[in-house]
């Protein structure tokens, strides 16, 4: 049987509108070998979700830049909670102080990558944790 | 024997030679091509004195919370030598939503001051001599109505259109390759730039109405070719929609300036610059048939560079930032602004952007930058490099014509954005692999675990304050007068018939910014990012 490749959304929430780093980081995981999906800016967290149930994702990785990740990360755990995709691997990445990684891992981020994080230290940590050993 | 040494390549692809000599400019007619500062093709410089004359304008970008909170940060700034204002509006102003609506919860007054009516501006400017200091809009989707509060702000200060002075940054066709501030479809945002050029050029001749932002471009992956060539295509985009109108070319190209960034490599910028003013010079008068210098005249505001700084130790910021600004005066600058250096991660502290209009104002004060006009004319590497970064530019440009079919079709279909991001992933690829040294990330690290930052707090309450002053600024309005108003934006909109007048009419009725964006949205609808990565 042909190996299903990992699915990952790539997601902008809220108005923030940089998305260099999300780009970047969705061609990288492409050539990693991952079939990467990026919603575009400007996206509810219902969209989001919607987008996640849709393309039947792995994973979604959330980029923020606005300084507002705990309340949109609040958010978008709740309804995968109420949707039954609180299974799914949520990692983040942008402009993410220090001290709010702890709070994000405990609301239930698997990681956090902040600016200046290398491309291989995300695919491995998203290959470690999607691919059985 | 030659000692082997490693290559020098620009960001821009140009290959740099260890020495440059006499040789390299034979045959490039320094006569024709660099001149004299304040003549054509004005490569020096767009005036004869440039700093003897007049220093650099100083304008630090400036904006957060409420009108009230702005306010006292603009007197701070103006009280400590700056000569200008720029304007940060919050996320959902620029993106047409009031403070009150469900999807501008938690952005209110974050990154910029909130505005819903034309009390909030009313409040900003207040005991603000705008009659003497220049204000710069940063809006851009809704800068319509936005600068129609202006002005009105700015005839309750006993300045009439007539004579209103300032710069809207008024360029959404960047807002779709960077930055990300679009509501409505290309074609209908366009149109709007449309309406505020014709507006300013028979109504408000002294007004900047559009600046063209090369910047966001730029801090979105693109190298500086890139940056150049899509701004002056997209300038020409506006200037094509302004001949239109039936403006003649001379009434009013000389009224749309550039917005440019600075970060990366130092001789690079400064020839960026000076091939930059050499070629919108020969555009103007051999493309557009401009006979008035002025029109000829490229007036930028050369700012550095949110790109160039890092998160880590960010003190290493302000010595870049000195370096930015150095860049900024010898490649002939209107205007300065700099990001301060706690940028990378927070909205400037009052002690941080005290900083950047330090070092600007040691450049001009104390050390003498400004005492001689364009002082590296003639080197043989900045001639050089100012005639090879030409040449690339016009390449460039003649790619988004004949390959992507002009700008608006690139844009809609997502193929310079896609162009910019993939030149974004080529140089993370650089930082990460050390081929692009970056001091503090790939090169002398030093364990920060325990670093401390300042950051700005976000205050829930002054967003709760602006629902509250809207509510009563709405409840206090004329409704019937408001509602006849907002028809006309409506109308104006869905005819074709240029619609400042009718946002005149409408912020003067204090129509909300979400009611006004209302209006568009029905006859435009919304813009449909093709997503390309």
């Amino acid at each position: 049987m042909a190996e299903r490749k990992i699915r990952i959304l790539i997601a902008k929430p809220g108005l923030d509108g940089h998305d260099r780093g999300a780009k970047v980081v969705a061609l990288a995981l492409r050539n990693a070998g991952f079939e990467v999906i990026y919603t575009g800016l400007h996206q509810s967290i219902d969209q989001i979700i919607e987008t996640a149930l849709q393309e039947d994702v792995d994973m979604i990785g959330l980029s923020i830049l606005s300084g507002a990740h705990i309340p949109i990360t609040e958010q978008l755990l709740d309804q995968m909670r109420e949707k039954g995709i609180a299974d799914k691997l949520v990692i983040m990445g942008g402009n993410i102080p220090a001290v709010d990684i702890l709070a994000l891992k405990t609301l239930g981020v698997s990681e956090v990558f902040p600016t200046g994080s290398h491309f291989d230290d995300i695919a491995n940590y998203i290959r470690q944790k999607l691919i059985p050993a | 024997m030659t000692d082997k040494i490693p290559p020098v390549t620009l960001e821009s692809g140009i290959t740099v030679k260890p020495v440059y000599t006499a040789d390299d400019l034979q045959g490039s007619h320094p006569d024709e091509n660099i001149g004299l500062p304040g003549e054509f093709p004005f490569t020096r410089g767009i005036h004869p004195l440039m700093y003897r004359k007049r220093p650099f304008t100083m304008r630090q970008y400036a904006g957060f919370g409420t009108p009230a909170a702005t306010n006292e940060r603009f007197k701070f700034l103006i009280e400590h030598g700056q000569n200008a204002l720029n304007v940060a509006f919050d996320l959902p102003t620029q993106m047409g939503l009031d403070s009150g609506d469900p999807l501008a919860a938690g952005e209110v007054g974050r990154v910029g001051m909130a505005v819903d009516t034309l009390a909030d501006m009313e409040v900003a400017f207040e005991g603000i001599p705008i009659d003497q200091i220049s204000v710069s809009l940063t809006i851009n989707a809704l800068a319509a109505p936005i600068m129609a509060m202006y002005f009105a702000v700015a005839e309750k200060h006993g300045v009439p259109l007539s004579r209103v002075r300032g710069t809207a940054q008024n360029d959404i066709l960047k807002e779709y390759i960077g930055r990300g501030a679009w509501v409505f479809p290309v074609e209908p945002a366009v149109r709007l730039i449309g309406d505020t050029i014709e507006f300013c050029a028979r109504h408000a001749p002294y007004y900047y109405p559009v600046s063209v932002c090369g910047y966001h471009i730029r801090e979105s992956g693109a190298n500086p070719v890139q940056e150049i060539a899509y701004a002056y295509a997209i300038a020409k985009e506006y200037i094509r929609r302004g001949l239109a109108r039936g403006l003649e070319i001379d009434d009013f190209a000389g009224r749309i300036s550039f917005n440019l960034d600075i970060h990366g490599n130092f001789f690079e910028q400064i020839a960026k610059f000076r091939a930059a003013r050499r070629l919108w010079a020969r555009i103007m008068a051999h493309e557009f048939g401009s006979k008035n210098p002025n029109t000829m005249k490229m007036k930028m505001l050369a700012g550095g560079g949110g790109g160039g700084l890092t998160i880590e130790q960010p003190e290493n910021n302000i010595v870049r930032g000195a370096y930015y600004a150095l860049i900024s005066a010898l490649s002939g600058t209107q205007t300065m602004a700099l990001c301060s250096y706690d940028e990378a991660y927070t909205i400037p502290s009052e002690k941080a952007a005290l900083i950047s209009l330090r070092t600007m104002q040691i450049l001009i004060d104390e050390i003498g930058i400004g005492d001689t006009v364009d002082p590296l004319a003639g080197s043989y590497y900045v001639e050089t490099l100012t005639n090879e970064m030409e040449a690339l530019i016009v390449s460039e440009m003649k790619r988004v014509d004949q390959e992507w079919g002009g700008i608006v079709n690139a844009v809609s279909e997502g193929i310079v954005q896609s162009e910019v991001a993939q030149q974004a992933f080529k140089h993370e690829l650089g930082i990460q692999d050390g081929s692009i040294r970056k001091v503090g990330v790939n090169r002398y690290q030093v364990d920060e675990e325990a670093r401390e930052v300042e950051m700005h707090p976000y205050d829930e309450r002054q967003a709760q304050e602006s629902v509250r002053r809207t509510a009563e600024v709405v409840a206090g309005r004329d409704q019937e007068k408001t509602a006849q108003a907002l028809k006309k934006v409506s109308e104006a909109a869905s005819s074709g018939q240029n619609s400042m007048p009718a946002m005149m009419e409408a912020v003067r009725a204090y129509a909300t910014i979400g009611e006004i964006t209302r209006e568009l949205k029905k006859v435009f609808g919304e813009f449909r990012e093709p997503v390309r990565f």
